[in-house]
């Protein structure tokens, strides 16, 4: 599929992110250590990839910046000193600046039994 | 102060109160006691990562502002959520000064916040602590296999790592003190899922089975940790993969060798069985 390329998607991460895309050589480090690479529709260097080409809709419609759930992990090993878990977090924002709430209060379940940091987290970052 | 300002945050007084009775009372016996912010917020669990997403820097910054005020440097956290939010929220601080400038504006009605307050988790203090911590253990935990679980929020991002990031040690220095066999897991940094419990336990479930199958198939006794998020999720979870392992609070294991009362209340899986064949409790 031919990607309509959108270079202000680009600058708007590495804005919110504080964060180099093109400084990734697409090593892979981060997939291979990320604890959750198996739910991943696209694996994080290859979001990096569409980043810089302004595959703005090919990342949006994957799911792999809700399934980060920011342990830093790939942060501390890129070889690149990439803060990966920021870049990932710009991208969630980006969508959540939409109004695209990714849980609804009224559908979770066992409410009564989660510790409330679960909550406020999840809230945090699934909600704008 | 005698012993240390302590912050709770969100879940220490409900979800995760074994934690912080079995904290204080071993940081009593030990002669710090932990003494309670008159007033604080809740940091918010997870940090906001954006560059320009200033206000959720808001809650912590108060804390320590109120830190400040009741004259301390020093700020004890027991919950590694807690620790993680209020540490990369003072890092920024010192980083951006024009942020702190912004943030001080904003809060108008609270004094200026200096960026000079200290945020410590509980296990920095006690490692500091080995030999009292050995004068204190009258109930040595013999014959209990113990395998530490770390998660993530103590060790990442490196910037704000109590430990080192990739091989910690701090559990295993005070479990041996306590008398515990340290049983090493190779998945003991590994996100448990964090709050994909909410609304992804699907992805919990299988993170919690990876990290207590290396536990159990190593032959441990229990699982210790201080993470109240991924105590949840470790006890909670690993039940649907049909392991009955105990996750107890490492500060539970201390007062136990302190020959403290300890509740063990909130447990999912009961830790007084196998605790009691382990002739720990009578």
């Amino acid at each position: 599929m031919k990607v309509k390329p959108d270079p202000a998607f680009l600058e708007k991460v590495e804005e919110l992110s504080g964060q180099s895309v093109n400084a990734c050589i697409r090593c892979g480090t981060c997939s291979a250590g990320c604890p959750f690479v198996d739910e991943m529709e696209v694996l994080p260097e290859r979001v990096f990839k569409k980043i810089v080409l302004g595959d703005r809709e090919g990342i949006l419609k994957g799911n792999t910046m809700w399934i980060c759930a920011a342990c830093f992990t790939c942060s501390v090993r890129c070889p690149r000193d990439i803060d990966i878990a920021r870049i990932m977090e710009a991208v969630r924002q980006i969508m959540l600046r939409e109004n695209i709430d990714m849980v609804d209060i009224t559908k979770i379940e066992n409410m009564e039994i989660l510790p409330q940091l679960a909550v406020v987290g999840c809230f945090r970052k699934e909600t704008g | 102060m005698e012993g240390y300002l302590y912050y709770p945050g969100c879940t220490l007084k409900t979800k995760a109160s074994d934690y912080e009775k079995s904290a204080m009372a071993v940081m009593e016996a030990l002669g710090k006691p932990l003494v309670e912010m008159d007033d604080w917020y809740c940091c918010g669990a997870v940090q906001s990562l954006t560059t320009d997403d200033l206000m959720h820097q808001i809650a912590p910054v108060r804390t320590m502002c109120c830190a400040q005020e009741q004259g301390e440097t020093e700020l004890v956290t027991l919950c590694d959520m807690c620790y993680n939010v209020l540490k990369q929220a003072n890092l920024r601080m010192r980083e951006k000064p024009q942020d702190l400038e912004t943030l001080n504006e904003f809060l108008d009605e609270d004094p200026d916040y200096r960026g000079e307050v200290e945020v410590f988790h509980l296990f920095e203090i006690l490692r500091k602590m080995g030999r009292e911590i050995s004068k204190k253990t009258v109930k040595p935990l013999d014959g209990l296999r113990i395998s530490p679980y770390y998660g993530c929020m103590l060790l990442r991002p490196t910037e704000i790592a109590m430990d080192d990031t990739e091989n910690p040690k701090v559990m295993e220095e005070l479990l041996e003190v306590l008398g515990a066999q340290v049983i090493d897991n190779p998945k003991r940094t590994e996100c448990c899922g964090s709050y994909h419990t909410v609304n992804r336990s699907d992805i919990v479930e299988k993170r919690v089975k990876a990290i207590v199958a290396r536990a159990v198939d190593d032959g441990a006794d229990a699982i210790a940790l201080s993470c109240p998020l991924c105590q949840f999720n470790l006890d909670y979870h690993q039940r649907s993969a049909g392991y009955d392992i105990p996750v107890l609070y490492l500060t539970e294991l201390m007062a136990l060798a302190f020959g403290l009362e300890v509740g063990m209340e909130k447990h999912w899986i009961d830790p007084k069985k196998m605790l009691k064949e382990k002739k720990i409790l009578e």
